[in-house]
């Protein structure tokens, strides 16, 4: 043993060929570049808790019941002091974006596998090219697609015109993170089970998919809070609507407010009282997005 | 090389039991990775009930042959497979069959473990069946249990069946392998250094499994254990550089192999 060590220490300096740093230099080193690391940490974090605490100073004077069960109405209400609030956004952002969930989670996963498992497939260049150019799309353009598709044949502005260019935004992120996550299980695993009898199919769905959960979820959240925060394809989709819809068909198939438009046409309402809306419907959104990352979070740890 | 070909094939017709008994028979089987050869018109009898164990130097062609037996090259980029490889008389690689099927009939051990990782211990052993649409608990209770006493794991798992299958220590997760390959019931079991990770008392367990799965089992197995391969094999394959140099009922060839080379290295001096 004593042998064998003298013997690493001298060819390894020799084939190192750079001196080996003394211990001290490299504690402090060390030191350094954890310092530096920390520093551009808290970097980085302090703006983002600026930014959080100052929507959330902003716009905690309108978070009241009203807030939470009266739709917007007409800025009058807001002027004369009747009730007023954006209980029609806040359902109408879940609609859509759980509708968009829906549409893009199937779709999104069944292309990252056919890119991941099937790679020489022959639909596979034209199915990247595809997903290539949904993901350097502006989001305004995603938002005309969706208005050319949906909303032109159907004559109306409408939720379902909403979560389809939502759908246009998760689609590629879930692809490209389900491809992703596919690619690191070890290749031996998908073997194993073609050795048992099992078809390809079968491979995946059963052993590939699950040991593959965690990267898959994060890739649906990641899309899902892009999405829940772009307002720009949801101005000529969903389009927004100041009232609560009078049927529940309307949540589908009529215009429909969501959080990010609806807090863009309030910031750039003339209206003090709308202004601090806007503000705290910045609040609800950041609530829901950090919500729903923590009981993501949770059930990939029970699971 | 034909020459020696020849001559083992000549050998082997004095010795071999009767055509009728042969289960699984390459004939002229190459496998090539790009444009050079792993495999070389490799043509080679595997015996009913028999074991046959593929022997050589590292490199020299045994996973892939054995691979080539249940179609498993299909998915790997680059390789291909020539000539044929017949089970019960009839072309695996023949166009209309489904590998699938195939490898329903041919099991297979892979050199390293792998578990499921996702899986629990009796996920793991019943995945096969469970697939394919058993779902019978009593079943895949009976079999699991069965599989896992044939695979030397049972006492070591019986108390934990719903632990993670990627939990447990390497050689006990090689074990889960054969196992879960027992489960399915092949036919033909192909078994890649199956007990190289495996400390000797489950090496013993397993060669005895091996003697008793034999009473309906074709078994062909890749060994560096030369000691292993006279102790449970019926016939015996030397490879030497993606040939096959000689093969023989494994009681001659561990006494009196025909070519030199074969001697050289089961007794060591090369290879
Ligand atoms: N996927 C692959 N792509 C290219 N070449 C390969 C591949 N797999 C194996 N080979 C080559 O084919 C030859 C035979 O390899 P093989 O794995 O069959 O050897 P082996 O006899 O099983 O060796 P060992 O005893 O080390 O397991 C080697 O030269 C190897 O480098
Ligand atoms: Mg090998």
């Amino acid at each position: 043993m004593t042998a064998f060590n003298g013997n690493t220490t001298k060819t390894g300096s020799a084939a190192l060929a750079t001196p080996v740093l003394s211990l001290g230099r490299r504690y402090w080193r060390d030191r350094l570049m954890l310092g530096l690391l920390a520093s551009s940490t808290i970097l980085v974090l302090v703006p983002l808790f600026i930014v959080i605490a100052y929507v959330v100073v902003q716009g905690i004077g309108a978070l009241n019941w009203d807030f939470f069960t009266q739709e917007l109405g007409s800025p009058t209400r807001a002027h004369t002091g009747q009730p007023t609030g954006l209980v029609h956004t806040i359902i109408g952002t879940l609609v859509v974006d759980s509708m968009a969930l829906i549409i893009a989670v199937p779709l999104g996963i069944g292309a990252g596998v056919m890119l991941a498992e099937y790679p020489d497939h022959r639909l596979n260049p034209l199915l990247r090219l595809l997903n290539d150019t949904l993901n350097g799309m502006p989001a305004i353009l995603k938002g005309m697609l969706a208005f050319a598709l949906i909303v032109k044949p159907m004559g109306t502005f409408s939720g379902l015109a909403g979560a389809v260019a939502l759908t246009f935004v998760m689609l590629p992120i879930i692809a490209r993170a389900t491809e992703s996550a596919l690619d690191i299980i070890p290749w031996s695993i998908r073997e194993a089970g073609l050795a048992l009898g099992l078809p390809r199919w079968r491979v995946i769905l059963s052993t590939i998919i699950p040991a593959a959960k965690v990267g898959l979820v994060t890739g649906i959240l990641i899309a899902f809070a892009r999405a829940a925060g772009e307002a720009a394809p949801l101005l000529f989709t969903s389009f927004g609507n100041n009232y609560l819809p009078s049927r529940w068909t309307g949540w589908l198939f009529g215009p429909v407010d969501t959080l990010p438009q609806r807090l863009y046409s309030l910031a750039i309402s003339p209206y003090k009282q709308w202004h601090e809306m806007g503000w705290a419907a910045g609040i609800v959104l950041l609530v829901m997005v950090i919500l729903l990352f923590i009981t993501a979070r949770v059930t990939v740890r029970r699971a | 090389m034909h020459n020696q070909e020849s001559t083992a094939a000549g050998r082997h017709a004095e010795t071999a039991p009767a055509a009728t008994d042969i289960r699984m028979e390459t004939r002229k089987l190459s496998v090539f990775y790009g444009d050079t050869a792993g495999v070389n018109d490799v043509s080679l009898s595997m015996y009913n009930k028999k074991i046959t164990a593929l022997i050589g130097p590292s490199g020299c062609g045994k996973t892939t042959f054995l691979r080539s037996l249940n179609r498993m090259h299909d998915l790997t980029r680059g390789a291909r497979v020539t000539g044929q490889a017949l089970l019960d008389g009839s072309d695996i690689y023949a166009p209309k069959v489904d590998p699938v099927t195939v490898r329903r009939r041919v099991g297979m051990v892979f050199q390293k473990p792998t578990p499921f990782p996702t899986m629990s211990i009796y996920d793991n052993v019943v995945a096969g069946l469970k697939l394919v649409g058993i779902r019978n608990r009593a079943v895949l209770d009976e079999v699991a249990e069965k599989a896992l006493r044939g695979a030397a794991l049972w006492d070591e798992v019986k108390d934990r069946l719903k632990a993670p299958g990627g939990g447990i220590s390497g050689g006990q997760q090689q074990r889960l392998s054969i196992a879960r390959a027992l489960a399915v019931e092949p036919e033909v079991l192909l078994m890649d250094e199956p007990t190289s990770s495996l400390d000797p008392q489950s090496t013993i367990r397993i060669e005895e499994l091996m003697s008793e799965l034999k009473k309906q089992v074709t078994i062909v197995i890749v060994t560096h254990n030369m000691q292993q391969a006279s102790r449970i094999s019926d016939y015996t394959a030397f490879f030497y550089v993606g040939d096959l140099v000689e093969f023989n009922p494994t009681a001659k060839m561990f006494t009196n192999p025909n070519q030199k080379r074969t001697e050289e290295y089961i007794t060591g001096r090369f290879g």
